[in-house]
């Protein structure tokens, strides 16, 4: 598929999303992962609580809405009863970190066979751009108007290393979608994501580094900038874990 | 062989049979005390038989994987007591707001708060107000002998597809606990065909599920529809059973465990020479408002007797709507009425 296609599961219509927004980019990547591994009439998506709830009006297979930080728990039920579905859940980082830090450590502790895409911008963006589990440390949101300050409000959770260090998953990595580059590296880590899945080898995940130009206060632009040149060397890129199964190809330079 | 089968049980374990036996399909759930051995119960019984069972890491996973497996279709249930069942409240309302069945038991242990383990009746409201957020309700049902908790296990799957709802047990510990001669009797699980099920869009065709309602019209119409739901609830899912009744001046009204004791508080009274009779709801979402108002005006007094504070009586007292005074008999904290304290309430009450 080249970018000029468009995936029959992904919606023509407008999104709610901000201009600059990470979201949309990676709709589209799942969207093209799905049809591309003919996976339109065997998927369920479960979608989260946060900007990204409304993935059901633009991705266009089934979909059932969870609670706050439940969407691995309601996945988990789905994919235990119809082993032979595809299952994924979409979260960002308020969902999947705070909120939701059992539900996803124990979906994969099970090694659950299921698949994560979770998408990091460092705030809640449907609130108003709070401060979330992974903002940085020093970084302005709503509700750390002179910065995350670590002494008093902790620091910035990594979550593909807090789960890749856990014996279950059989696929975690780190992208971002910042860039071109990112995208394509993305969409490869997505499909690598969710063959472990079809291929039952256990829980994988995708932490996608993304920009909320809107919560940053930045434009669309300069958030790109900034999740290079802030969020990287904080969430380091790559690979965490990798099923020997799924071992060859890497996700490229 | 006649499919009748007669065995000792324990309430927590004739509960998970009766499930079993209810067609359900897959258990999620945390253990607490009084009710752990449905856990166990189910651990060692479900996968043999082919089906799913997940220890969850909290209670609230638990209902969580409830929600999903309902949503593919599966008869699914989760168990706990009081401060599990807390845990679980937004994620009932919202199985009650996508239209999912679900099985919940709760066998109830004291509190507030961590309180104890022993027997208590004291989460009545949280149980048949709803005990989530927003509009909604369980069914509710409430056994008083072990098999009656066997055989309102299995019935509860099938009000719960019927009527797409959770339908809650609710037991107390000393129901979970006890042990009592139980009839396993051979029955027919027939699931309704459910055309509103996730399928992965296999037929071309795809569904989503979501309480997500931001228009306040569309939003104000599933609260219509559910408002609907639980009033067609009465009369034909009203239970309860009555203890001599017919000419009784004294009414007791107590379920589970207090409707059992009540039972022996009116033979003894009736042995006596009082006329004292028994009405024991079983279904306390529906609740059997109008059998005992149709008593009530032949009253000279209603005394309720439960294991919380009050809670009961007030459901009692909406019934009765002042045709007769309403006293109430109740222990707290994890202690079971004795039958004498009851009579001597009453004995009270008629001088």
């Amino acid at each position: 598929m080249t970018p000029a296609d468009h995936p029959a599961v992904l919606t023509k219509d407008k999104t709610h999303y901000c201009p600059g927004c990470s979201h949309g980019i990676v709709e589209r990547l799942v969207a093209e992962v799905i049809e591309e591994l003919d996976l339109c009439s065997r998927t369920i998506g479960v979608a989260p609580i946060g900007c990204s709830i409304l993935i059901y009006d633009h991705l266009l297979v089934d979909f059932i809405s969870a609670l706050h930080g439940r969407a691995p728990a309601v996945a988990t039920g789905i994919k235990r009863m119809r082993p032979d579905l595809f299952v994924f859940t979409y979260q960002g980082d308020g969902d999947i970190a705070a909120i939701g830090t059992a539900e996803l450590v124990h979906a994969a502790l099970r090694g659950e066979n299921i698949t994560i895409v979770f998408v990091n911008n460092t705030v809640y963006g449907m609130t108003g751009g709070q401060m979330a589990p992974t903002t940085l440390p020093g970084q302005l949101t709503t509700s750390s108007p002179t910065g995350r300050d670590s002494a008093v409000a902790g620091f910035a959770v990594r979550v593909a290393e807090l789960v890749s260090s856990q014996d279950g998953p059989a696929y975690v990595a780190r992208t971002t979608v910042a860039d071109p580059k990112g995208v394509m590296r993305t969409k490869r880590a997505i499909e690598k994501a969710f063959r472990a899945q079809l291929l039952g080898l256990g829980f994988s995940l995708v932490e996608v580094l993304g920009a909320c130009p809107t919560g940053l206060g930045l434009t669309p632009v300069d958030a790109c900038a900034w999740v290079r040149d802030s969020m990287i060397p904080h969430y380091p890129l790559g690979e965490f874990r990798v099923h020997e199964r799924l071992a060859g190809a890497a996700l490229g330079a | 062989m006649s499919g009748l089968e007669k065995v000792l049980m324990k309430g927590n374990d004739a509960m998970a049979e009766g499930a079993i036996r209810g067609g359900c399909d897959a258990y999620f759930g945390y253990p607490i005390t009084p009710q752990s051995e449905m856990l166990e119960y189910m651990a060692r019984r479900l996968p043999a038989l082919g089906k799913v069972f997940v220890q969850a890491e909290s209670e609230i996973a638990g209902i969580s994987m409830v929600y999903g497996a309902a949503a593919v279709g599966a008869r699914a249930m989760t168990s706990s007591s009081g401060p599990g069942i807390s845990l679980m409240q937004e994620t009932i309302s919202t199985l009650a707001a996508a239209e999912l069945p679900a099985v919940i038991v709760n066998v109830m242990r004291a509190g507030p708060g961590v309180g104890g383990i022993l027997p208590a009746q004291a989460d009545y409201f949280q149980a048949t107000r709803g005990g989530g957020h927003g509009d909604h309700h369980s069914l509710v049902l409430a056994p008083w002998s072990v098999q009656e908790a066997m055989d309102l296990t299995s019935l509860a799957f099938d009000l719960a597809d019927k009527y797409r709802n959770p339908c809650m047990v609710l037991a107390d510990g000393l129901l979970g606990q006890a042990m009592e001669p139980v009839v396993l009797e051979d029955r027919e699980v027939a699931a309704p065909a459910k055309d509103w099920i996730l399928t992965g869009a296999a037929q071309g065709e795809r569904k989503v599920i979501t309480t997500l309602r931001l228009d306040p019209e569309e939003l104000e119409a599933l609260n219509r529809r559910l408002e609907a739901k639980y009033a067609g609830l009465t009369p034909q899912e009203v239970r309860y059973s009555t203890h001599l009744v017919d000419d009784a001046e004294y009414l007791l009204v107590g379920y589970g465990t207090c409707g059992r004791v009540a039972r022996s508080a009116v033979d003894e009274l009736r042995a006596a020479g009082f006329r004292v009779g028994l009405m024991r709801p079983i279904s306390l979402f529906p609740f059997p408002y109008e059998p005992i108002r149709a008593l009530a005006s032949q009253l000279r007094a209603v005394l309720v007797v439960e294991m919380s504070a009050g809670q009961l009586l007030q459901d009692v007292e909406l019934a009765v709507q002042n045709r007769a005074p309403v006293h109430l008999v109740n222990r707290l904290g994890g202690i079971v009425p004795g039958a004498d304290e009851i009579v001597l309430k009453l004995r009270e009450l008629i001088q």
